[in-house]
């Protein structure tokens, strides 16, 4: 168990590096497919299975899809350069090297509660869905708001007017 | 399970007109019927305003489980964020005309926004809260953007965007470690978890969740995005933020940091105190290099959050409700002065301190507004800030916070000098040509409002300070 963990981190770290380094746009899209399905190996081994196989729809179906689309549409030309350099390559990677480090500091020196409830394995779906509609419906309807403005928002933008 | 719909009403009317607008811009065929959609809007907010004060302000209510609360602290928040949806409406309803096309989209935005504001002020639970606050901050961005073919609003939507999914980042990853830690989001449960005694990684949440609602109330070093985005946005929009989405911002901050990390108070105040004193600085130094009015007062917006953190500094009942007076005082001299910058870009397109010369001459009438809302804005008697300011510093005094309210005192002075500076541009300043300007009527009602109001509460400030006291005292218990 607590090697497949390692190795879903591993590859986890090793995609996320490769999309940030990656000087080609579409391979970076390519990688980040590969972190998000380490992700849902993680969420797996956490016996979320639901999540697992919400994180692979929307992230890998959905997202992942919409930044190749997104980068088909809007570049003419060649993709080899299009992840440009950033100035602050050592600068931010200094500050995250020492915000890792601080944080890792934390995190060794507390002790987490453990978790107050087993997970229960085939039911996950009706909990999280009575959790939704009951404990979080406000929050809940709220979203199906904040998509609408999001529709509403892209074919303002995105409409040509006049 | 029982529902208690008064805690909701007012999110749940605001939504329904929302898209009862957008709905309307589609059935609604004719441009002139279109047209009619902004009075419209502006009618359902005044019904707002006027069911608000009926509804049951006394004792908390929840709706569900404790998530979602109404107390007389969110029904306050709730009818400044209708009030000042309402100005920035009648603002708008001109000045976006060129923009809108008249349809009802943009006034079922500022619905939306609305929604969003309400959510943050009642929300008693972390998840609710980002929400509320995602609802708010998407829209905004939208209705920065609005202007798409001004680079300078696409740009200023652009960095919106980029810099609050960051912050938005920040923020979630100080709930989710607050939730490993204790296992529970919502206030209450948290309230009743928090030891005394602090772990590491507590602090570090503590740290990211003031990162995260600092970005909203554009607390120096998280601020950089104010200035562009200001100067980008449509100027009734530009108020709209600098008013309402700030306001949200201070609600949700007073809500985790008086009530959930109370018992942290020692631990986050070092911080906190030396935020202030860099907002403060930097917020009104800069201010002092700037040549646009938009961007003079997103500078000045900066030091104002520097200026209602005293309050939360000072960790009173007494600070909350200078804090509360103050937001209340703000709206008032800021949506003036906004508006007072749409009739200048009305006419003639540009928002230049060095444009205003001669502004005596050719508006009256928007002058003496803008002389108004900054001077309240500097805190100069008999205008409403001055009063503000009074009560935040003594109240800071009394806490034992002498060294700071002289650094705040000193910092109001810089203030005044460069709100001076374009007082005497538009009072002196030769006209070339003396055309008049035409303001619309709806501005005019805004700027009068506004300027009534910043009078009105440095003149009589008795009653609206009683009534935050009760509201403070009712919150802190």
């Amino acid at each position: 168990m607590i090697i497949i963990f390692y190795l879903f981190s591993f590859l986890l770290l090793a995609f996320a590096l490769g999309t940030v380094l990656s000087k080609n746009l579409v391979h970076s899209a390519l990688l980040m497919i590969g972190s998000f399905f380490a992700v849902a190996g993680l969420y797996i081994l956490l016996q979320a299975e639901f999540l697992a196989m919400v994180q692979i729809l929307v992230y890998v179906g959905a997202i992942a899809v919409l930044v190749v689309f997104g980068v088909m549409l809007t570049r003419k030309g060649s993709v080899k350069d299009s992840n440009l350099p950033n100035r602050y390559k050592k600068v931010g990677a200094l500050s995250a090297v020492i915000f890792f480090a601080l944080l890792v500091r934390s995190i060794i020196n507390t002790s987490f509660p453990a978790p107050s409830s087993p997970v229960v394995g085939a039911n996950t779906i009706i909990q999280i869905a009575q959790t939704l509609l009951t404990q979080y419906a406000v929050a809940f309807e709220a979203l199906g708001v904040l998509l609408l403005v999001a529709i509403i928002g892209a074919i303002i933008i995105g409409k040509e007017t006049k | 399970m029982i529902l208690s719909w008064p805690t909701i009403i007012l999110e749940i009317s605001s939504l329904g007109i929302g898209l009862l607008l957008l709905i309307l811009g589609l059935v609604f065929t004719s441009l002139k019927s279109k047209a009619t959609l902004g009075y419209f809007s502006i009618i359902a907010l005044l019904l707002m305003l006027v069911g608000s004060f009926y509804l049951p302000s006394g004792a908390t209510q929840t709706f569900i489980n404790n998530f979602y609360v109404q107390d007389s602290l969110a029904l306050f928040f709730k009818q400044l964020f209708i009030v000042s949806a309402l100005l920035v409406n009648t603002m708008a309803l001109r000045y976006m005309k060129p923009h809108t096309n008249n349809r009802g989209d943009f006034f079922a935005l500022t619905f939306f926004a609305l929604t969003g504001m309400m959510m943050m002020a009642s929300a008693a639970e972390f998840i609710t809260l980002y929400i509320g606050l995602e609802l708010m901050t998407f829209t905004f961005v939208l209705l920065t953007a609005y202007k798409k073919h001004d680079l300078k609003s696409g740009e200023a939507g652009l960095k919106y965007i980029l810099l609050s999914a960051v912050s938005s980042g920040v923020l979630l990853y100080g709930f989710s470690l607050l939730y490993g830690l204790t296992g529970a989001l919502d206030f209450s449960s948290l309230v009743a978890l928090f030891a005394p005694t602090s772990s590491p990684l507590l602090v570090w949440a503590i740290v990211m969740v003031l990162a995260g609602l600092g970005f909203k109330i554009a607390l120096v070093p998280f601020h950089m995005w104010t200035p562009d985005v200001y100067e980008g946005a449509p100027t009734p929009i530009t108020a709209f933020l600098a008013v309402g989405s700030k306001a949200a911002g201070f609600v949700a901050f007073i809500r985790v940091f008086f009530q959930v990390f109370a018992v942290y108070s020692p631990i986050f105040m070092p911080l906190l105190i030396a935020l202030t004193v860099l907002t403060l600085l930097i917020g009104n130094l800069i201010a002092l290099a700037q040549t646009h009015l938009k961007r003079l007062l997103a500078y000045s917006s900066i030091a104002h959050a520097g200026y209602i953190l005293l309050g939360v500094i000072a960790y009173s009942k007494l600070g909350l409700s200078a804090i509360l007076f103050y937001l209340l005082l703000y709206m008032f001299a800021n949506i003036g002065a906004f508006a007072a910058v749409a009739a200048l870009v009305i006419n003639t397109g540009q928002d230049k301190i060095s444009d205003l010369a001669g502004l005596w001459k050719s508006s009256p009438f928007t002058s003496v507004v803008l002389l108004v809302s900054l001077l309240s804005l500097a805190g100069i008697p008999p205008t409403a800030g001055f009063i503000g300011k009074f009560y935040l510093f003594t109240e800071l005094v009394s806490r034992g916070y002498l060294w700071l309210a002289f650094v705040a005192v000193g910092m109001s002075l810089v203030a005044i000098y460069y709100y001076l500076v374009v007082i005497r541009t538009f009072l002196s300043g030769s006209v070339a040509e003396k055309t008049s300007m035409t303001i619309p009527f709806s501005l005019k009602l805004v700027m009068l409002v506004s300027v009534v109001m910043t009078i009105g509460i440095g003149v009589f400030p008795g009653p609206f300070t009683d009534y935050l006291l009760k509201v403070a005292q009712a919150f802190l218990g």
